[in-house]
């Protein structure tokens, strides 16, 4: 082959490849419109889609029902919420008042016991013996005395004691000291505070004067508590009361009895002697 | 609810009266009274009974001694035991506890503990 004829041979080659490379240039030219084209209509549809979507919600009859029984229910919720939560309030109150009026039971029926009790008998030595159980096992007590008034020489005398040895403790006139005054007055002594308390016969650290109205024939003087008794309870407070009343007429009873009976034995024995 | 046999021993009477006067409170209860752990043991032995209570110090025998004894009976090996005492230390309240007692209460007297304690024991 000649010179000539193989330059019109490379000639036409490069022809054809330029007519294919012309051909895939058109094909990329219409791959790129048919994208476009694509991509508008999605975003057509995708906003179609949205608007039909956000119609159905807002504006079906359905849909509008729906939403106001929502709102009467979320509504309702909240009333029944604020109204359990009102309940709940009551049932606390109720709880607490039913341990109050429980409490208040249990103290009417021990200051029941407790008047039945000193009342039960007229042997004075029993009635000490029962104000004795009382202070113990009521209040709290661990050391204490009653002493009572001897009205020939105006003085309070020992009679009884829990935890302490009776003839050891004082004799205390009327109007003298913690214990006279009490009687004096006629008022409970509390002592201010138990913090650091020695014991001190003549300032106990409470005195209850033992009264038929405003006649105070006794006193009961406390010294010391139970280890697990640190303080008085209001309990403690109507039970200094019931016992100023109810030991006093007991004691004062049962003492009138022994004397009487004291007194008819001696008037049947002179009968006796008389009649024999 | 079935009737419970309850034994409560106590040497003052009014305390006796004081915890018999609470226990009534609950229904079905029969409530036999003993002086001393002596007369305790007497009636343990006479009746079945479902629970005791007891004081700690009283005279001819203790509290504690009766705990003691009742446990070594086998009548009585699960019988639920309250102790009620002035006795307030812990000492004293271990001790108790290690010779059987269930419960210890301290005294003055207690009732709303004493009432939950027994409902408590009883599941009642």
């Amino acid at each position: 082959m000649s010179h000539h004829d193989e330059e019109i041979d490379a000639a036409g080659r490069a022809d054809e490849f330029l007519q294919v490379f012309k051909k895939g240039a058109e094909f990329t030219q219409d791959l790129l419109k048919e994208n476009e084209r694509l991509r508008f209509r999605v975003v057509q549809l995708e906003e179609t889609l949205k608007e039909k979507g956000h119609d159905t919600v807002d504006e079906s009859p359905d849909a509008i029902e729906l939403k106001k029984k929502i709102e009467v229910l979320e509504q309702e919720k909240e009333e029944i919420l604020g109204q359990i939560k009102v309940v709940e309030e009551e049932n606390q109150n109720f709880a607490n008042r039913y341990i109050e009026i429980e409490e208040e039971n249990n103290m009417l029926a021990n200051l029941y016991i407790a008047s039945y009790q000193l009342h039960s008998t007229l042997d004075f030595k029993e009635v000490l013996q029962i104000i004795l159980e009382i202070v113990i096992n009521l209040i709290g007590a661990e050391e204490f005395g009653v002493l009572l008034l001897d009205e020939k020489t105006n003085r309070l005398e020992p009679v009884a004691s829990e935890g302490l040895v009776t003839s050891e403790l004082p004799s205390v006139a009327v109007g003298e000291g913690i214990i006279g005054e009490a009687v004096h007055s006629g008022e409970n002594y509390f002592i201010d505070s138990m913090e650091g308390y020695e014991r001190d016969f003549e300032k106990p650290i409470v005195c209850i004067p033992l009264k038929i109205k405003e006649h105070v024939i006794g006193v009961i003087a406390i010294y010391k508590l139970f280890t697990q008794k640190d303080e008085f309870t209001n309990v403690d407070y109507e039970l200094f009361t019931l016992l100023a009343g109810h030991a006093a007429t007991a004691v004062f009873s049962s003492r009138m009895y022994s004397d009487s009976e004291r007194k008819l034995s001696t008037i049947q024995g002179f009968i006796d002697l008389l009649t024999k | 609810m079935t009737g419970y046999k309850v034994l409560v021993v106590e040497d003052s009477p009014t305390m006796r009266q004081l915890i018999v006067f609470a226990l009534k409170r609950i229904r079905g209860f029969q409530i036999v009274e003993a002086n001393d752990g002596v007369d305790g043991l007497k009636k343990l032995s006479a009746d079945k009974f479902d629970l005791i209570l007891t004081d700690i110090n009283m005279p001819i025998m203790d509290g504690l001694k009766l705990v003691s004894m009742v446990r070594n009976d086998p009548n009585y090996k699960e019988t639920p035991i309250i102790v009620i005492t002035t006795e307030g230390a812990t000492e004293d309240r271990e001790r108790a506890l290690a010779l059987g007692a269930n419960e210890y209460i301290t005294k003055p007297i207690q009732t709303m503990k004493i009432l939950e304690t027994v409902k408590k024991l009883m599941s009642v």
